[in-house]
């Protein structure tokens, strides 16, 4: 009798009882399906309508992701301006394989290898030159005050062309002077104005060490978190600067290959050759031997990334109560909607809408700002913080994963939304 | 046939020792296009009556068929699918107070998607008109009174075309005036639309909309009584 009956309902309510006849059998969605963009576009603007509607709220909320996107764009912003300038140095040497003693963990104390291991590389035809690099850090008298402080002295033959710096070439018939040197103008400020010096006396006389030495012009490399400032100088000079060291040692041997000569063959017939007192290593192994020291025998980089997690939590504190607080205060509303048919499914895609609005609209001022704050720290750090196309995905992905994160957590709350209750 | 048949219906909240039984053995049918009325006591059941019929709670025992479809045992998405078939009206408006009156309709007919954006927003205006509230389809619940909002709530109920309309106690927050207004212009409108409507309510001065009115008193239909 009912199974007759049922079709005669369709007349009263054609649009809502039509789906309704099949039902014995839970027809999946069926017809009544909605669009998948609707699905989605539809809980999104009606999360961006409530969100709209309570100014406040929204701005407290976007300053929180704002501060968040801030504080990550900076954790990470210094860590990557670290190991940049950590590896400046090397990174600007331009050869294609170098010699180092295999217990020196960073360049700025470096173990001495053999000085003879240089021209033990030259017996292979494709090693066309063999550049021994002396490094160490001595003091230097600020000119203008008095005052001593260390700095890195890189010492090598400055004509051979193995190693590459701004405004170098330039200067470097002047270094083969004795007790010649180079000055980094980008070394922080506390070494004294050497560059407006410079500009008014022309070569002028500083101490370096124990000893007087003659500043012949300046070349541009930047500090480091192991170095605040950087000389070059010749081979020689360096010897007569740093005195006691043994002369047939050295501390990094840089080779340049022939034109077209295979490195990765030249490194393996290298190792065969040379005696296991040094590692030899490629420029790009070189570089990440000197960064894998900042990362992992200094705390440094763990308390960044440990202060980006902590920047990333609070956000995500600061979104939750957002949006709890939002369901909380729509509650019946909540509930009204599960009443008249919407899923709870609906309700959920509602509030992951409003957390990844405001992904968007507190990460677009904190991306901003965080521009402007990289130029202004890196004008009082002199380290190199730019903004990175890498940086800026990571850290919106990191963002937009706080709140997707923070309106999981939200979500829960939705199951007091119980329509039983509003009757 | 009939929107709403129920036998042997019994429903108790709580377990074991504190097991509170507040339906018994409840037997009702209501017809095409009747309008009934549920009147008792606070405590008898008859607001738990309702959010069975309206499939906001699971049933326990009996059965209980509206529009078609068994509820005993019913899952939670045939459920939700069949309160798209039914208008609900609140004792509060329960209205979104972010959109506006028109939205706050249109809202009823967002889960049919297949309708367009501009379909809808005419259809809801076309309902506000209904109630006559043409001229505020863009105020926000705030802007309203008290009837206007609860009017604004009968036309959401009403624009999805439902197959039955619940409401429980639609007039309790309103002034005699505006609540007597409320109650005609909700059963003129089922009335034409040939909706039926079972309304729980207290209030004895809407009892006249009623072509039958029902009395529960501890979890029992006790009195059937045609008006």
């Amino acid at each position: 009798m009912n199974v007759l009956a049922r079709p005669r309902l369709l007349p009263r309510a054609p649009a809502r009882t039509g789906e309704m006849a099949p039902a014995p059998p839970p027809a999946p969605a069926g017809p009544a399906s909605p669009g998948r963009v609707a699905r989605l576009i539809l809980p999104a603007r009606l999360a961006w309508r409530q969100l709209r509607a309570e100014r406040a709220r929204l701005f407290s909320a976007m300053a929180g992701v704002m501060f968040a996107a801030v504080l990550v764009f900076m954790q990470l912003g210094f860590r990557a301006a670290l190991f940049d300038s950590a590896t400046r140095l090397l990174a600007a040497m331009e050869a294609e394989l170098f010699l180092m003693n295999p217990l020196t963990t960073a360049s700025f104390r470096p173990e001495p290898l053999p000085r003879i291991r240089a021209h033990q590389a030259l017996a292979l035809p494709e090693v066309a030159q063999a550049v021994p690099v002396y490094l160490a850090q001595t003091t230097w008298r600020n000119p203008e005050d008095g005052s001593r402080r260390a700095i890195q002295m890189i010492g090598f033959d400055v004509e051979a062309g193995a190693m590459s710096f701004e405004g170098l070439s330039a200067i470097a018939p002047a270094l083969r002077r004795v007790d010649a040197v180079g000055f980094d103008h980008r070394s922080r400020p506390e070494f004294g104005d050497v560059a407006r010096l410079f500009a008014e006396r022309g070569p002028f006389e500083v101490q370096v060490g124990n000893r007087m030495v003659e500043v012949v012009g300046l070349v541009s490399i930047g500090p480091s978190f192991g170095a605040d400032g950087n000389l070059v100088m010749s081979e020689v000079n360096f010897r007569r600067i740093v005195r006691g060291r043994q002369a047939s040692n050295t501390d990094l041997v840089a080779l340049r290959l022939a034109p077209g000569a295979d490195v990765a063959a030249a490194q393996r017939r290298l190792r065969a050759l040379l005696p296991p007192d040094v590692a030899v290593l490629t420029h790009a192994e070189l570089v990440a031997h000197e960064r894998r020291y900042w990362e992992t025998a200094t705390p440094i980089g763990f308390i960044f990334a440990f202060g980006s997690i902590m920047g990333l939590i609070v956000g995500m504190v600061i979104v939750y109560q957002i949006l709890f607080s939002d369901i909380a205060s729509h509650l019946r509303e909540y509930a009204t909607l599960k009443a008249i048919g919407y899923s709870d499914g609906y309700l959920a895609r509602v509030v992951m809408s409003a957390a990844l609005i405001l992904a968007v609209i507190g990460f677009l001022p904190g991306a901003a700002l965080s521009v402007w704050l990289y130029d202004l720290v890196a004008g009082a750090t002199f380290l190199p913080l730019r903004m990175t196309t890498e940086r800026t995905a990571l850290v919106f992905a990191l963002i937009f994963g706080m709140c997707a994160a923070a309106g999981l957590l939200a979500m829960r709350k939705l199951r007091d939304a119980d329509p039983a209750d509003m009757f | 046939m009939d929107p709403i048949v129920i036998s042997g219906l019994s429903y108790a909240y709580g377990e074991g020792e504190l097991r509170r039984p507040v339906l018994r053995d409840v037997a009702l049918t209501v017809h095409a296009g009747e309008v009934v009325l549920l009147t008792g006591p606070s405590g008898s059941g008859k607001t738990t009556l309702l959010t069975l019929i309206g499939a906001l709670r699971a049933m326990q025992e009996g059965s209980c068929r509206v529009l078609g479809q068994e509820l005993l045992g019913a899952s939670e998405r045939e459920r939700v699918r069949l309160r798209r078939s039914i208008g609900f009206i609140f004792q509060n408006h329960n209205l979104l107070g972010f959109l506006t009156a028109r939205q706050n309709v249109a809202m009823a007919l967002e889960l049919e998607a297949a309708l367009p954006e501009r379909e809808r927003l005419a259809r809801a205006g076309a309902m506000l008109a209904a109630v006559g509230l043409a001229g505020h389809e863009d105020k926000l619940p705030a802007q309203l009174s008290g009837g206007q909002r609860q009017r604004v709530a009968i036309a959401r109920a009403l624009v999805g075309g439902p197959g039955l309309v619940l409401a429980d106690e639609p007039t309790a927050a309103l002034d005699k005036a505006s609540g007597a207004e409320v109650a005609h212009l909700l059963r003129d409108l089922a009335k034409s639309r040939g909706v039926p409507i079972l309304m729980v309510t207290h209030d004895p001065r809407i009892l006249d909309i009623a072509d039958r009115v029902v009395a529960m008193e501890d979890g029992r239909i006790v009195e059937a009584e045609a008006a």
